[in-house]
């Protein structure tokens, strides 16, 4: 993977972005820009409406109002998207041919495809665990190879939801040094936590959300120790949003 | 078959004639699955996938028809089939492709209402998955299936027992010719009625042992590819 | 990996169906007859002598009468052989055959419990046992299913003076099926039935069954053939299915009808040549 400048996918703009379903707000009125750079998270309680974010974002899901673009066009195809869910589902194959599922999806040559497989194996740090069916491998073993299906689509963006979730820390570090890394490449990484020390750890942008609302979106260093908003005050400082 | 002979003397010591019926039965339950499956299977599928108003409608009818008596599916495609029917051109009446053509009635909705069930069930597990890999209908049916491969050959094994079982279809449209439409189920239906119990008893136990070996190597198969690809 | 396989399955099958297909193409003809004749293994004994003088494959759907009688006239036979000489001769005069050929004919006989619940056991008028049986309600079997077979049942209760669909009680049991069943259910009950010669000495299962009845000559079955007609069916086989009637009514098919015997008793007689039958 080589260093790109991000061109087509990004910034991705929301403007007035709404998303009800079944007169249930999810989504209320968000204004949002993803630029290309340092991995923004997206914090909040659960419930806020993170993962609703981040598949409309995606492009997997329509706005019931306002609109969507990926640098500047709204209809832009996903294919220089990736996105990782917070429980991925492991094809029935072996972890290797998951990778290979993955690459063909996304037109890799045949040709290049082993070769991908390796490279991406050994990055996720699975490369001895290629043959293993994909369902019995742990967790953060899982996580790591959804990880590298999404890399395979050599995407601009990187969407994850919740990665660490229910990781124990030496399978939780390992994920967050593999997204340093990534971020290392130039991939523009968003991520949703509900996490407020892997916020700490991994945020160049903070975006609190709050019952379908942005409470408000910052830089890490003015969000963790100087926030506008009381309700950023109150969520830093450890206390409950209801 | 030698009538001083004990019947199932002549079950053990595989008697030509007896060989000849099992050897029907099994090309025509086997034929009727491999037709079943190409029209039930791709049907299954697309009916797991597919979204418009009605569809729940035709799930509930789809299995319902699993419930269809062997012995009305006879009688249609007899009347289909007959010199005096829409099909009497064919002259396929009383012959094996009449009874393939009846059990693959039969048990099409078996198939492709079990291939539903399991399909749109895996689909609602790698739905997102998919999407999110930009898999297009075509490849996510292609990998339903083959990701389902397991249960599917349920279904399938569900349709073959359904039709090595039936004694209903294949006796009205084959006409249980000896020697030439006479399954297992029909001649067990003709000895049993021609008192001749003791043969009847011993082309059952045939049946069941084919139909129970079959089952076996299918959760065998079954078995070992879970194993193989979790 | 899907499609090459599913294009396999398919290949295979359409051969399997190809191939039987192939097989139905040579020299063969449909012939509907009646279980009575089926059952009696009859077919088993004259259909590999014709097949080795003619080279043609005799296929037999053995049904009722009724039932035959209906399949020759949706022209899904070639050839008719049953017994029962006014159907048949309707069948004819309706234009459904081209002519009708006595061949054969064997007896029915009344068989029943060793018991003998009706007291005629061993006795030589049908139509004193009928009486019996009714006066007595002593259970009697009928087929039901509009053979041969059962319209000659009929026959006798008319024959007795009796007009069993109106004079019936819980004794008379329609089944519905053939002879073998028939018998079947009689042997399971201890009823009497009417069966044909032919089947009883074929039957294995006769439990406390025993012949009550015989050699009343009102017990008299006749069979006949037809060649369905081809000017109502065009495809009917009509030099294949004429040759199988000629056979049976020759001398040699004739012979070979007379040496079919089950523990050493010949159970059909035949007389293409007399006259009236």
């Amino acid at each position: 993977m080589s260093m790109r400048p991000p061109v087509t996918n990004l910034p991705i703009l929301l403007e007035d972005v709404s998303f009800v379903v079944r007169d249930v707000t999810i989504l209320d009125r968000i204004a949002l820009r993803f630029a290309a750079g340092a991995p923004t998270v997206v914090i909040g309680p659960n419930g806020a409406g993170k993962t609703t974010l981040l598949r409309l974002a995606m492009g997997l899901i329509q706005p019931t109002a306002g609109r969507a673009t990926w640098g500047g066009r709204a209809d832009a195809s996903s294919d220089r998207r990736a996105i990782v869910f917070q429980r991925p589902v492991m094809l029935r194959r072996s972890t290797a041919a998951n990778l290979r599922y993955a690459l063909e999806a996304a037109d890799v040559p045949s040709a290049e495809r082993d070769t991908r497989v390796r490279e991406l194996l050994a990055l996720v740090g699975l490369a001895d665990l290629g043959d293993r069916p994909a369902r019995k491998l742990s967790g953060g073993e899982q996580q790591r190879l959804a990880l590298a299906r999404a890399l395979a689509k050599d995407p601009q963006v990187l969407f994850l939801d919740e990665p660490t979730a229910s990781l124990d820390p030496a399978a939780i570090k390992s994920v967050e040094d593999l997204i340093r890394d990534i971020t290392a490449r130039g991939i523009k990484v968003v991520m949703a936590t509900h996490n407020l020390g892997e916020a700490r750890r991994l945020a160049g942008d903070v975006v609190l959300m709050h019952r379908g609302r942005i409470v408000e979106t910052s830089d890490a260093t003015t969000f963790f120790n100087n926030p506008r908003t009381s309700e950023a005050a109150r969520f830093v400082a450890g206390e409950l949003l209801v | 078959m030698p009538e001083n002979v004990s019947a199932l003397q002549l079950v053990l010591a595989g008697d030509p004639a007896l060989f000849a019926i099992v050897r029907l039965s099994l090309i025509v339950s086997l034929s009727a699955v491999l037709l079943a499956a190409l029209i039930g299977l791709p049907l299954g599928a697309w009916l797991a996938l597919s979204r418009f108003r009605g569809r729940d409608g035709w799930v509930v009818v789809l299995n319902a028809l699993m419930g269809l008596p062997p012995v009305v599916v006879g009688l249609m495609v007899y009347l289909l089939l007959s010199r005096s029917g829409p099909l009497g051109s064919w002259g396929i009446l009383f012959t094996p492709q009449a009874m393939i053509i009846a059990q693959t009635i039969l048990i099409t909705p078996i198939i492709a209402a079990l291939a539903r069930q399991t399909i749109e069930d895996l689909w609602l597990e790698y739905r997102d998955e998919l999407k999110a890999m930009n898999v297009g209908t075509l490849g996510s049916v292609a990998t339903l299936l083959w990701d389902g491969r397991f249960s599917l050959l349920t279904a399938l094994l569900a349709g073959f027992g359904r039709a090595a079982a039936e004694v209903g279809a294949v006796i009205i449209v084959g006409g249980n010719i000896d020697g030439f439409t006479r399954t297992m189920t029909t001649a067990i239906a003709l000895e049993t009625s021609k008192g001749d119990l003791p043969l009847a008893i011993g082309l059952g136990m045939v049946l069941i042992v084919i139909v129970m070996v079959i089952n076996a190597a299918a959760w065998g198969t079954r078995r070992f590819g879970e194993r193989m690809a979790g | 990996m899907p499609t090459r396989r599913s294009f396999l399955a398919f290949a295979t099958a359409a051969s399997l169906i190809a191939s039987s297909a192939a097989f139905a193409q040579d020299k063969s003809i449909v012939v509907a007859s009646t279980t009575s004749t089926q059952d009696s293994g009859l077919f088993g004994h004259i259909l590999p002598a014709f097949k080795k003088k003619s080279g043609i494959d005799v296929r037999v759907i053995s049904q009722g009468t009724g039932q035959a009688l209906d399949t020759g006239r949706r022209g899904d036979a070639d050839v008719v052989f049953v017994h029962a000489k006014p159907q048949e001769e309707k069948f004819v005069a309706d234009g459904f055959g081209v002519r009708r050929y006595p061949v054969m004919y064997n007896d029915f006989i009344l068989v029943g419990p060793k018991s003998n619940s009706a007291g005629i056991n061993g006795t030589k008028d049908i139509v004193a046992a009928l009486k019996a049986i009714k006066g007595k309600s002593v259970a009697f079997i009928s087929r039901g299913d509009k053979s041969g077979t059962h319209a000659a049942e009929l026959d006798l209760w008319k024959a007795a003076g009796i007009d069993i669909s109106k004079d019936r009680g819980t004794w008379y049991k329609e089944i519905g099926q053939g002879m073998g069943a028939a018998l079947n259910t009689a042997s399971a009950s201890d009823a009497y039935v009417l069966t044909d010669r032919g089947t009883w000495l074929s039957f294995k299962n006769r439990g406390e069954l025993v012949i009550a009845v015989e050699g009343d000559n009102r017990l008299f079955n006749q069979y006949g053939v037809m060649l369905v007609n081809p000017e109502k069916h065009k495809h009917v086989k009509k030099e294949l299915g004429q040759a199988f009637i000629d056979w049976l009514i020759s001398p040699e098919g004739q012979k070979t009808i007379a040496d079919y015997k089950i523990g050493g008793l010949q159970l059909f007689f035949p007389n293409a040549n007399s006259p009236g039958a």
